[in-house]
């Protein structure tokens, strides 16, 4: 046998590049690490591999020709960030929506929610080194992408929404399919409970791993489950309430232990939310028109500065549109979540070993094409 | 009531209140009605000053506009609240020759508020005091806006391209940047 190849010397540290293509980054981001042994001493995050100026297209582009682009942002939880963006256009040009579209956008963005939350579920258990549960999730989250497709058309990328309304009515077929579809997800929670949550592996992997300190959230405007793992009670439903939330009794589930555990408890109980508000959804559906009687043929928000958040899967989704009352925005800033989510990866890795930062990154919901836009 | 306390806290910032404090309480008034008419006549940019907006309408409710050298007090009057940093963005204003940057502020409790500050620059040397010690998360939002902007952060500990190549020397989110 002969020598090692590499001879690092007791006390040496050498640079390790974990990415661009890597499986435990789910996507094209790189992470600069220097490493005494397995320990990470600094880490540095490098962007902007799949960057396509999304704010710059949207500059460039009337406001409908847009509508696309949003859902390219993050391919798991697509409807949300569309969501964001029709809200954003409203408020600023001042479009009324119909009741039957708002609780219909409503009930979309929760499955798609769900649909989210589970890939993440089977990816982090795959990055833990459990392959089965991954099976169990992309199963039930097919049931979800089924019942989008037929009514949006698409599976992943959706361009569903428009100004004012919706592209299509829902049907009876969907009301069926998801009234059947919310006692199988309760049965599949309480499977993925028994399954996964309880595991001694699991939980030895989790807890107490990867601490985010609520003051530290704060100062990288961390959102979404990242926050609420951390004792934050922060979610734009609730805080800044927008379309027909108001309307829908869930609750913002929170956990106070700050490590990879509670960020993992958070998602899945923020799942048997989802289907809350959409069993709600679907009870109080009312009828009428999917698209307003009266809406402007050409989309020219008044001149100013608006500013829309919504909750996605991820975090709060931010848009600042800056009107010059033309056809085109004059300035469109996409506020992602994960951005500021996984800016705090740098700070809070050193000191761990690598496997505990890949367990904490995987915590994190990372969808990069969401940060780099 | 922190919230009062904020606004006061920025309002005291700003040398003249007298014709400031006036000012903002008869804008927001005429907000609702004759927000077309005043945004005609006035072209030139505004003054520096605290104003405040429908949240309903504009999303925010505070909108503060200042010269970058307060930027860092109103940030630590910010700071002290307990506010968290939402993003930091630009926006090019080619005809006046100027370039904004605009931070934006919100808070987690149930207090909802949101606070933007704004501060401009002279096109031709762009130039801002980094906020990225007081706000850890300032540090990859002020690269991003200096990749497309290219907006100079004083101060900041590692300003090299975020999201556009390491070797680009171009900022296409100015207005008269020809890809």
């Amino acid at each position: 046998m002969s020598g090692p190849v590499i001879d690092i010397q007791p006390g040496e540290t050498f640079t390790l590049n974990v990415g661009p293509q890597h499986p435990a980054t789910h996507g094209v981001l790189r992470v600069k690490m220097e490493m005494d042994g397995e320990y990470i001493i600094k880490a540095e995050t490098v962007l902007g591999y799949i960057h396509r100026m999304h704010e710059l297209m949207g500059e460039n582009r009337a406001y409908p020709q847009v509508l696309p682009n949003l859902s390219r942002l993050d391919y798991l939880g697509a409807m949300g960030y569309t969501h964001g963006h029709v809200l954003a256009i409203e408020r600023a040009a001042g479009i009324e929506v119909p009741e039957r579209a708002e609780y219909i956008r409503a009930i979309m963005v929760e499955l798609n929610r769900v649909a989210s939350h589970l890939f993440w579920f089977g990816a982090f258990v795959m990055d833990l080194g459990g392959f089965t549960p991954l099976m169990y999730a992309i199963q039930d989250r097919e049931h979800i992408l089924d019942m989008l497709e037929a009514v949006t058309g698409s599976r992943l990328t959706y361009c569903y929404f428009r100004f004012g309304g919706l592209y299509n009515d829902v049907d009876d077929d969907f009301v069926d399919a998801a009234r059947a579809f919310i006692p199988r997800m309760r049965k599949s929670l309480k499977k993925y409970a028994a399954l996964v949550t309880g595991n001694i592996i699991f939980r030895k992997r989790l807890e107490d791993i990867g601490p985010l300190s609520a003051e530290m959230c704060r100062k990288y405007g961390a959102t979404g489950p990242v926050a609420r793992g951390s004792g934050i009670d922060f979610d734009v439903r609730k805080n800044e309430p927008y379309s027909v939330y108001p309307e829908f009794d869930f609750d913002v589930p929170v956990y106070h232990q700050c490590d990879s555990m509670a960020r993992y408890k958070v998602r899945m109980d923020e799942m048997e939310q989802s289907l809350r508000i959409i069993e709600q959804g679907l009870d109080k559906l009312p009828d009428g028109p999917i698209m307003p009687k009266k809406k402007p043929k050409l989309i020219k928000p008044p001149k100013g500065d608006y500013y829309q958040a919504v909750e996605t899967a991820r975090g709060s989704f931010g848009i600042r549109l800056v009107s010059d009352g033309t056809k085109n925005a004059y300035r469109f800033k996409l506020r992602s979540p994960t951005y500021s989510n996984m800016h705090l990866f740098d700070e809070a890795c050193e000191g761990m070993m690598i496997m505990d930062a890949l367990a904490m990154m995987g915590s994190l919901d990372l969808v990069i094409p969401e940060i780099d836009r | 009531m922190t919230n009062e306390n904020v606004k006061q806290a920025l309002q005291d910032l700003f040398p003249a209140p007298e014709p400031i404090a006036e000012e903002p309480v008869v804008e927001a008034a005429d907000k609702n009605g004759e927000e077309k008419k005043t945004a005609k006549k006035k072209e030139e940019p505004r003054e520096n000053g605290l104003v405040e907006r429908d949240h309903a309408k504009h999303g925010y409710d505070i909108d503060v506009q200042l010269d970058p050298g307060e930027l860092l007090a109103a940030v630590m009057i910010i700071d002290k609240a307990g506010f968290f940093l939402e993003s930091i963005t630009g926006v090019d204003w080619i005809k006046e020759d100027q370039l904004e940057v605009v931070y934006d502020f919100s808070r987690y409790d149930f207090d909802t508020y949101r606070i933007v500050i704004r501060t401009r620059t002279p096109r031709s040397k762009p130039k801002v005091p980094t906020i990225s010690k007081i706000y850890s998360g300032a540090n990859w939002h002020e690269r991003e806006t200096h990749d497309f902007f290219g907006i100079k952060f004083d101060g900041h500990p590692h300003l090299i391209p975020l999201l556009l190549p390491e070797d680009a020397d171009f900022h296409p989110l100015l207005k008269d940047f020809k890809p």
